[in-house]
């Protein structure tokens, strides 16, 4: 069973000056008329990477794609591949080819021919075509689907001879446009894992764009956060999910707790934030210098939020409130309490015991706390 | 002869075709600044792009756009014996002096002489009320048809099509067979002994407008047919449940909400119909006079050709010209979302 | 609810008989020993033995044929190219007045486009010596002209509808434009250009108007022959071609219904 993440190196390529961004996306802008779908969007892209767009529909993420593949023009900025400008290339002149939402299979073609079309236009020798579509075919177990047409095949089937049918080609960037949203929820989990594998053994810089925050996190290396044309934060899953680094990203990927505060101390190894909506001091360590009496949102994630009957030691962190509903998701339950001044906090912990057995139940007052590491100052 | 529309055995594309005369067909002739238009080939490309319009649009610049420039032009002419019977405008008189006369006799015979306004007239009343029948027996059996058994339906159209198929011309003359005095009607009346003598059904503007339904009908029942299948039954049921009897809800609510398929098709029908030659030929009499009738004599009969050209420029102002406008607008208003 | 699919019923009916009646009764009397069409005297097949000895009349029949394989075939590729510019280009100069010609033969009444197309052939001939006289080529021309409009609406409506993806992902493949034209969007648009092809040769066969103002001595079409001779009067010869042709079209229709039905298959 092959790990999801990459294996663990001394340096990220994106943490190493000296390594190259295969592709370099420089200040891209484009603009329908009045409306602008992509502002001044700069983003490097490592070689070898699974890089992810998430957003919500209409943040421009498939206008970046598509200027990607050649299909729209930049209204400004410079895209560039391997160190080559293809800003102004046509998409048939491109090393990079397209895995289509709706996958785009020639209707009129066999599975055989569809795949060989790409490779046909390259000019390769039969043999070598037929090599490819071979070597193509079994990678995703097709062999047997070979003259089969389109329409013969399953979703997940079809998704394969797309996949495939961009793969054989040996671009040097495979763009995926939503590739998991047509399909159900056992399918999706099963093919998740294949199209990892299958970028890990081929090595070939994937860029996907989804709205699916689970699809982003399980499978990028790293992923970009887009809202309304511009990319709010880039990084890993883990660091976009652990330290968001704005309230749009705080509340877009999981769900999270926002408490809003005064800064009333500030030293080098933490924040101290007075929150009247939280009813208590909030004593984060990860956070920027920022003067007193600034208003600061902060973010802590309800499986960090602790909940107690008997209250805990210490006075910062924690705070007091009614179970007001809990919600039941069979692995985990969420605990919405109400706290004194009406807000409502989110707590999710998993089901360890049975509902009957536990010991918070319905309108119980409760104490919640959390760790001093696990609340997150926003920037904005 | 009529608009040979779009009676096509792939069902989609006539369906497609029939939605877009629904919708107003000229619309999409008209529509400019589409928004959104995907240029695919983007880059470098031009100069295939112009040789695959080039093609098409010299010889529309040719054969059309050109020709009637020149009809404009003769129609100031005046009319000569000889080959070609027509006088030219532009005249070289010595070296540097270009002579160019107009002739606006033409026009003027158009105005004064009151045939053609008669012709102007009988075309209008004959074709106003030719498509009123066929509005009617075409939205009847529009109505039939979309109300008939989902599995049927394109069966039924297909026989509201299939005598489409066979010539203009044969179907014409069938109608000649039945109503001359010698033809079905008038033996099958005289045997039963209903008359004595024959009657006159032929060689006159009822025989015209009988012809004129007879040939235009799908003109007529396919984009009402469009508009009514694609009327939600969820309106005639909320009508009803609101009180409504099905008489007043057949006008207000289907009548009403089809209201674009019948303009569609008045248009489809009404258009052709005033500038319809073969059928007042063949089926009309000496005293049925249409403008395309007037046309056709003006030119061969009389050899007239600058004031045939002159009765061609007049029925485009009059009849085509405010057409097209409309349907300009329409497309206007449709873009602006109305 | 009741009273609304009887009257569709008996609105069917009326329609239908009214659509066929006049066809059938032209048919049965085709059969008829008498010259007069109301009076039925006996069976016979003299009228059609007599149609084909018509030789003028076979003639005519060639010449229309061909005349409508050629005028359908160009039809068929400038209308192609015309609906292909309209919905694939974007804006391009002249665009608004492209847009208006290619339709306007839709509206314009036919003795007005054959007689704007006679006029520059008569100029055409004056000013550069072609076309030297009237005849099959000058009728094509028209007949195509004509055609065009109807290719064109046919065919752009198939291109708007067409999954512009497909053409997308050819050329993210690699296709040029043109390969991606000739590979992808043709084969998957050849319906609706076989239905334009049929359509257009229809139209040319039928035509009369057109045909009378642009064709020569010569270049006799079928039209202007049955034209002429039903100004004379009734003859039962046309009978007699019109059961052919309307033998054929039902014959080449119920052909077509069946290989689409089995194509659904």
């Amino acid at each position: 069973m092959l790990p999801l993440t990459q294996p663990v190196r001394k340096l990220e390529p994106w943490q190493d000056p000296n390594e190259k961004p295969y592709i370099q996306i420089e200040n891209i802008s484009k603009s329908y008329g009045a409306i602008q779908a992509v502002k001044g969007v700069s983003l490097s892209i490592y070689k070898g990477e699974l890089f992810s767009l998430l957003g919500g529909s209409g943040c421009g993420k498939t206008t970046l794609l598509r200027m990607l593949a050649g299909f729209e023009t930049p209204t400004a900025g410079r895209i560039l591949i391997d160190g080559i400008d293809v800003t102004n290339w046509a998409p048939y002149q491109r090393p990079v080819n397209m895995m289509f939402q709706s996958y785009a299979l020639f209707p009129h073609m066999t599975v055989y021919q569809n795949i060989a079309f790409g490779l046909k236009q390259e000019k390769l020798s039969k043999t070598q075509i037929h090599e490819r579509v071979q070597w193509g075919l079994d990678l995703v177990q097709m062999l047997s689907f070979a003259h089969r047409k389109p329409h013969q095949l399953s979703g997940g089937q079809r998704q394969r001879v797309a996949l495939v049918r961009s793969l054989v080609k040996q671009p040097k960037l495979l763009l995926l446009d939503e590739p998991l949203a047509a399909l159900d929820k056992k399918l999706r989990e099963q093919t998740q894992f294949e199209l990892v594998n299958i970028q890990e053994s081929v090595g070939i810089t994937f860029v996907l764009v989804t709205h699916d925050q689970e699809e982003a996190m399980t499978m990028s290396t790293r992923m970009a956060v887009m809202e309304e044309g511009r990319i709010r934060q880039i990084g890993v899953p883990h660091d976009v999910y652990e330290f968001p680094s704005s309230r749009y990203v705080a509340e877009f990927i999981g769900t999270n707790n926002i408490i809003e505060g005064l800064v009333v101390e500030d030293e080098p190894d933490h924040v101290l934030i007075e929150s009247q909506e939280a009813g208590c001091f909030v004593y984060a360590t990860h956070a920027a210098s920022m003067p007193i009496g600034t208003h600061v949102a902060i973010a802590i994630r309800p499986e960090k939020v602790m909940i107690s009957t008997t209250p805990p030691a210490g006075s910062r962190n924690c705070t007091k409130g009614v179970v007001r509903e809990i919600a039941y998701l069979g692995d985990m339950s969420i605990y919405y309490v109400e706290l004194e001044s009406g807000k409502v906090i989110q707590s999710s912990l998993p089901n360890l015991l049975r509902l009957s057995e536990r010991d918070v139940k319905w309108d119980d007052e409760v104490y919640l706390f959390w760790r001093a590491e696990n609340g997150v100052v926003l920037a904005t | 002869m009529g608009r040979r529309g779009v009676f096509v055995l792939a069902g989609r594309e006539w369906r497609g075709a029939c939605n877009m005369i629904s919708d107003g067909f000229l619309n999409y002739s008209w529509q400019q600044g589409q928004e959104k238009l995907n240029t695919l080939y983007t880059k470098g490309k031009n100069s295939q792009r112009k040789l695959v319009v080039f093609l098409p649009y010299l010889w529309l610049f040719l054969f059309f756009l050109i020709p009637f420039f020149l009809i404009l032009k003769i129609s100031f002419s005046s009319s000569l014996i000889g080959m070609p019977p027509f006088s030219s405008i532009f005249e070289w008189v010595g070296d540097n002096l270009l002579q160019i006369r107009f002739n606006f006799q033409n026009y003027l015979s158009l105005i004064q002489d009151s045939f053609y306004r008669e012709a102007f007239t009988s075309s209008l009343k004959i074709a106003g009320s030719s498509t009123l029948c066929c509005l009617i027996l075409g939205y009847m059996m529009a109505y039939g048809i979309s109300r008939a058994n989902p599995k049927w339906r394109t069966v039924l159209l297909l026989l509201v099509v299939l005598p489409f198929w066979t010539s203009f011309l044969i179907r014409v003359y069938a109608w000649m067979t039945l109503l001359s005095t010698q033809g079905l009607i008038n033996s099958f009346l005289m045997k039963i002994g209903l008359i004595n003598f024959p009657l006159q059904l032929l060689n006159n503007s009822y025989a015209v407008c009988i012809g004129i339904v007879y040939c235009y009908l799908p003109f007529m029942v396919l984009p009402v047919y469009t508009t009514l299948e694609k009327l939600d039954p969820v309106y005639v049921e909320a009508a009803f449940d609101l009180g409504c009897t099905p008489w007043r809800t057949f006008w207000k609510v289907t009548v009403s909400l089809s209201k674009p398929g019948i303009i569609a098709g008045c248009i489809l029908v009404f258009i052709p119909a005033i500038g319809e030659f073969v059928i007042p030929e063949i089926l009309g009499g000496p005293d049925t006079i249409m403008i395309g009738r007037a046309l056709w004599w003006e030119f061969f009969n009389n050899r007239d050709w600058p004031l045939a050209c002159a009765l061609a420029v007049a029925m485009v102002l009059l009849f085509v010209a405010p057409i097209m406008f409309f349907q300009r607008q329409q497309a206007l208003a449709l873009e602006r979302g109305e | 609810m009741r009273k609304m699919s009887y009257s569709g019923t008996v609105s069917l009916i009326i329609g239908y008989a009214f659509l066929y009646l006049p066809i059938l009764f032209l048919i049965i009397f085709s059969f008829n020993e008498s010259r007069l069409p109301g009076v039925w005297v006996g069976f016979s097949t003299k009228w059609y033995h007599l149609l084909f000895d018509n030789e003028e009349l076979l003639a005519a029949v060639l010449t229309s044929f061909q005349i409508a394989s050629m005028s359908a075939t160009s039809a068929m590729i400038l209308g192609t190219l015309a609906a292909v510019s309209m919905v694939r280009f974007g804006f391009f100069r002249g665009r608004t007045l492209f847009s208006g010609m290619i339709s306007a033969p839709l509206v314009m009444p036919e003795v007005i486009t054959g007689l704007a197309l006679l006029l520059m052939c008569v100029t055409f001939e004056r000013l550069i010596g072609w076309p030297s006289e009237r005849g099959m080529m000058t009728v094509t021309i028209a007949h195509t002209t004509l055609a065009m409009a109807y290719v064109y609406l046919i065919v752009q409506a198939r291109l708007q509808d067409f999954d512009r993806s497909l053409e997308e992902a050819a050329q993210d493949l690699g296709a040029k434009p043109i390969v991606v034209f000739f590979k992808i969007t043709l084969p998957l648009i050849a319906p609706s250009l076989l239905a334009g092809w049929l359509l257009a040769f229809a139209l040319s066969l039928d035509d009369v108007v057109l045909a009378s103002f642009l064709s020569g001595p010569g270049a006799t079409t079928l039209p202007i022959l049955i034209f002429s001779s039903l100004r004379l009067g009734i003859t039962p010869e046309i009978n007699a071609l019109a059961a052919i042709v309307v033998g054929i079209v039902s014959i080449g229709v119920t052909i077509a219904g069946f290989v689409m039905v089995r194509k659904k298959r």
